[in-house]
């Protein structure tokens, strides 16, 4: 047994990896699926998930505005309640990203991927009893997307033409071909609910591991298992109670004193001195969120790309990780997909902060004087400081960068979005598609960085329908060149999701598609006594 | 807001008590004249029955503020950026999400229809769901402010005994060691940020003896005597901050009263030192002492946010700003009527103390 091996086997004991981590570093270390497996159980013996217990979680981003209906969901404290009470359709895959089963046991699309046939399983029941049916899961779909729609999710799923059901199986026709239909379904929103909500979106009433037994909103809330889950791999602790806890040194206070199992938005800069605590274990995964400085393309005097190309190689984004996110966050590379996506286009080189080659291109674009860049502490914690370090790293290639700090209230409808050049903050989308349709497309309104190239738009509506996912990742790899060498992003880092439980609390699966698990943190975990 | 219902204003509790007796019987007694119609029959009521008079001329007054205040809340939360509509989506609005919503709650109408629709309804009693959680505000109000109050009440349980307490003993021993040492310590504690103040008291009391409850979450369902010991800390954060402030104010009034020249006359007289203190002393020293007790009562009900979300404590300060976050108006309005109610009202109990302590103040010049 080599090291490698070895050091996968202590991890496991020491409860510090599961067991569908166990299985992706095992192969990728190259050691066959079924050997793995039995070296995960031996593993692993003392390290079965255990039922029973009452976790606590204390979390931040709830408010006293929180709405119980999943198509209001808004805040990080209901993205996490609304996966403990309920299921869609579809969910993600933790390390891969790819669409995994739930409600809808499998599905296929037509051969331009603008009909998608789901169907749905059978014999699973809403926490009143009474079964789900095909209707419930139209008349769900149809509540997020029809007319009067208020739902958060509308602008995932506005491309649903058509809903209709079909024996077993619900068929969605679209208005163009997507083939990322089944990861969009993944949406936290699209809870499948008694009538699709339609009689009483409050009722918080679904499929899902635990049921909601008191919320106040902004303050509390507790959830109990429920006895008749369909699935058994899920909801292992008895009960649950998340605790609204908007500052973050109360959270770790909190934690810290053993009031609290697990809390999220831990701060990168207190991170280290949380870590020293022997009962506390730091739980950071990658994400999708990055800190971006933003050029608009069609403006003076960043209508230039030489300019652009300059303005990029004069970041030092190693730096910018360590400082700004105390290095839980990992480089990026200027185009707004990272590895957490599926089809991420692997091989690019990575972009390195090199003077000398800003300074070329600078002397090329011909510009003089100063660039005024705006910034606020609310374009991502520490923008500010970004800023400045970003001035440093650019006057050494001779570069000269005026900063001007805006008011926070009001930067996101003042500043972003309006002035040529400003530092900002993207949440990531579930898909390539979804970012790039969101914030490259001409046409798109919180196109931030007046990205409009024709080739792209077009290559963006190919991929959008295809099938084949090697032809896929092409036109992918095309699209991030694009931006990535021509675009108004300078994107230094994307940051980790950086979260702390204690270490009771067992079994967390570090999940690519979202903060907190996915948001499924609470129904994942046991407590180990 | 706060110095026109309180004609004393706020007092500095450095100056002298004499400044503000005068004001309060100058402005707070005399505004009423201006309307000259009245005056005749108005001026003998306010002999015959000055507290009376005041009473009523409060409450007039403050059914305007309070009506300017709504006004000035909707005007605010209309000039911030954003409607309810865009905010409450934030980076999932889509164009049509946005649409529906403005038209469901009527937002797509005039400014001056919607206030009059509002204030309809609020004039009935009737304030209204929050446009968030489409919840009942009376109902959400009722348990925050009944949170609120809960925690206020016990911080100034504590607090104002304890303050008039050593503001006394401080005079007692003035200039020896104990005065020193009150001082010292309570201008300490003024002087730390009450969010240091708590996370001080959470990292020894919570982290490292694990002796107090922590995080301070009341909620449904919770006894009483639970809830006691959840405020804890949150209690002792609040009195060490409002603690400075009034012993401050007790000492200067008592001892500017002490130094003056009847209070030598009844010691020549040879009075014994409790009859000077209660009953020459002290009613020309409350007013001013009631007057800082009564702003830090209003502060400890209607500015305590900062405590509230170190401590995790649900009151009405995380619920207001919860709300203007995301322009949540039935909410703010509501919020903001209630504060501006507790400092009138706060106000006009300690004028009403201060009347009823010293008879001078009843016959106005």
């Amino acid at each position: 047994m080599n090291d490698w091996t070895r050091h996968l086997k202590q991890q496991v004991t020491l409860g510090a990896m599961n067991r569908r981590e166990f299985m992706g570093r095992a192969a990728a270390a190259g050691i066959a699926a079924a050997s793995a497996g039995t070296l995960f159980s031996t593993a692993a013996e003392a390290q079965e998930p255990k039922r029973g217990g009452h976790l606590k979680l204390g979390l931040e981003g709830g408010s006293a505005t929180d709405s119980k209906d999943p198509a209001k969901f808004l805040s990080q404290v209901m993205f996490c309640i609304g996966r403990c009470w309920g299921d869609m359709l579809v969910e993600s895959h933790p390390t891969t990203g790819a669409a995994v089963p739930s409600l809808a046991e499998s599905w296929e699309p037509s051969a331009d991927a603008s009909t998608w046939t789901f169907k749905i399983r059978k014999g699973v029941k809403f926490h009143d009893g009474k079964e789900m049916t095909v209707q419930d899961v139209v008349k769900t779909l149809q509540r997020h997307t029809d007319a009067k729609s208020e739902s958060g999710a509308l602008g995932v799923v506005k491309s649903i033409k058509e809903i209709k059901a079909d024996g077993d199986n619900v068929v969605l026709t679209l208005t163009e071909g997507n083939a990322d239909l089944p990861l969009l379904l993944t949406d936290y929103h699209l809870v499948i609910q008694p009538n699709g909500g339609y009689d009483d979106p409050f009722a918080s009433i679904g499929t899902g591991p635990y049921k909601l037994l008191t919320f106040e909103p902004g303050v509390r809330a507790t959830l109990e298992r429920n006895k008749d889950d369909w699935r058994s791999d899920r909801g292992y602790v008895d009960s649950i109670e998340i605790i609204n806890m908007n500052d973050a040194t109360a959270r770790v206070a909190a934690l810290s004193s053993g009031q609290v199992h697990f809390i999220n938005r831990v701060d990168p800069k207190t991170v280290n001195l949380l870590k020293r605590a022997p009962t506390v274990e730091i739980l950071s995964t990658s994400g999708r969120g990055h800190y971006v400085f933003i050029m608009h393309c069609d403006k003076a005097p960043f209508d230039n790309n030489d300019l652009r190309m300059a303005l990029k190689y004069a970041m030092d984004r190693e730096t910018m990780v360590q400082k700004i996110l105390g290095g839980y966050g990992k480089v990026g590379n200027d185009f707004p997909i990272n590895s957490t996506y599926a089809l991420f286009p692997e091989g690019i080189e990575q972009r390195v902060y090199d003077p000398d080659k800003a300074a070329f291109h600078y002397k090329k674009s011909g510009h003089s004087g100063s660039v005024l860049l705006r910034t606020s502490d609310v374009a991502f914690p520490g923008a500010v400081d970004a800023a400045v370090l970003y001035q440093e790293s650019c006057k050494k290639a001779g570069i000269a960068i005026d900063i001007k700090r805006e008011p926070g209230d009001g930067y996101w409808s003042n500043v972003w979005n309006v002035q040529p050049f400003s530092t900002s903050y993207w949440g990531g989308r579930p898909t390539q598609d979804q970012m790039y349709s969101t914030a490259y497309l001409s046409t798109a309104d919180w196109n931030d960085t007046r990205f409009r190239r024709p080739d792209f738009d077009k290559l963006l509506l190919q991929a959008r329908a295809e099938l084949d996912e090697a032809k896929r990742k092409d036109m992918y790899r095309t699209m991030a060149m694009m931006v990535r060498d021509e675009g108004g992003l300078i994107l230094p880092m994307f940051n980790d999701f950086v979260n702390a439980s204690s270490k009771k609390v067992k079994g967390y699966v570090h999940d690519i598609g979202n903060d907190m698990s996915n948001g499924y943190v609470a129904t994942r975990v046991w407590l180990d006594a | 807001m706060a110095a026109a219902p309180n004609p004393a204003g706020p007092v500095d509790p450095l100056a002298a008590g004499e400044t503000s007796l005068v004001s309060l019987s100058d402005a707070g007694l005399a505004a009423p004249h201006s309307s000259a119609s009245a005056r005749g029959p108005w001026r003998r009521f306010l002999q015959r029955s000055p507290l009376a008079a005041l009473v009523i001329q409060r409450l007039a007054l403050s059914i305007a503020l309070l009506f300017a205040v709504s006004i000035m809340i909707f005007g605010g939360i209309e000039a911030l950026p954003g409607d309810f509509a865009t905010t409450y989506l934030g980076q999932s609005a889509t164009p049509q999400a946005v649409a529906n919503i403005r038209a469901d709650l009527g937002l797509d109408r005039p400014v001056t229809t919607r206030y009059v629709e509002w204030l309809g309804g609020a004039l009935q009693g009737d304030f209204g769901t929050s446009w968030a959680s489409r919840n009942s505000v009376s109902e959400q109000i009722g348990k925050r402010l009944g949170n609120s109050l809960f925690l206020a009440f016990f911080a100034a349980l504590i607090s104002i005994p304890l303050a008039v307490g050593l503001g006394m003993l401080a005079v007692q021993y003035r200039n020896r060691l104990p005065d020193k040492i009150i001082n010292v310590v309570s201008l300490a504690a003024i002087s730390l940020p009450e969010f240091f103040v708590g996370y001080l008291l959470i990292m020894v009391f919570a982290v490292q003896y694990g002796v107090a409850t922590f995080p301070a979450t009341v909620f449904d369902g919770m006894g009483f005597f639970d809830r006691l010991s959840a405020i804890a800390l949150p209690v002792a954060t609040l009195v060490l901050v409002v603690l400075a402030h009034m012993m401050r104010m007790t000492r200067a009034a008592i001892l500017n009263v002490m130094s003056s020249a009847y209070v030598e006359t009844a010691e020549l007289k040879g009075l014994s030192a409790f009859r000077i203190i209660a009953r020459h002393a002290a009613p020309n020293a409350v007013a001013p002492v009631v007057n800082v007790i009564a702003l830090n009562l209003a502060y400890l009900v209607v500015g305590v946010v900062v405590v509230e979300v170190v401590f995790v404590y649900p009151g009405m300060g995380q619920y207001m700003v919860d709300a203007v976050t995301v322009r949540d108006m039935p909410v703010v309005q509501a919020c903001g009527l209630i504060f501006a109610a507790f400092y009138i009202f706060l106000n006009m109990a300690a004028d009403l103390i201060a009347i009823v302590a010293n008879p001078r103040l009843r016959h106005p010049r």
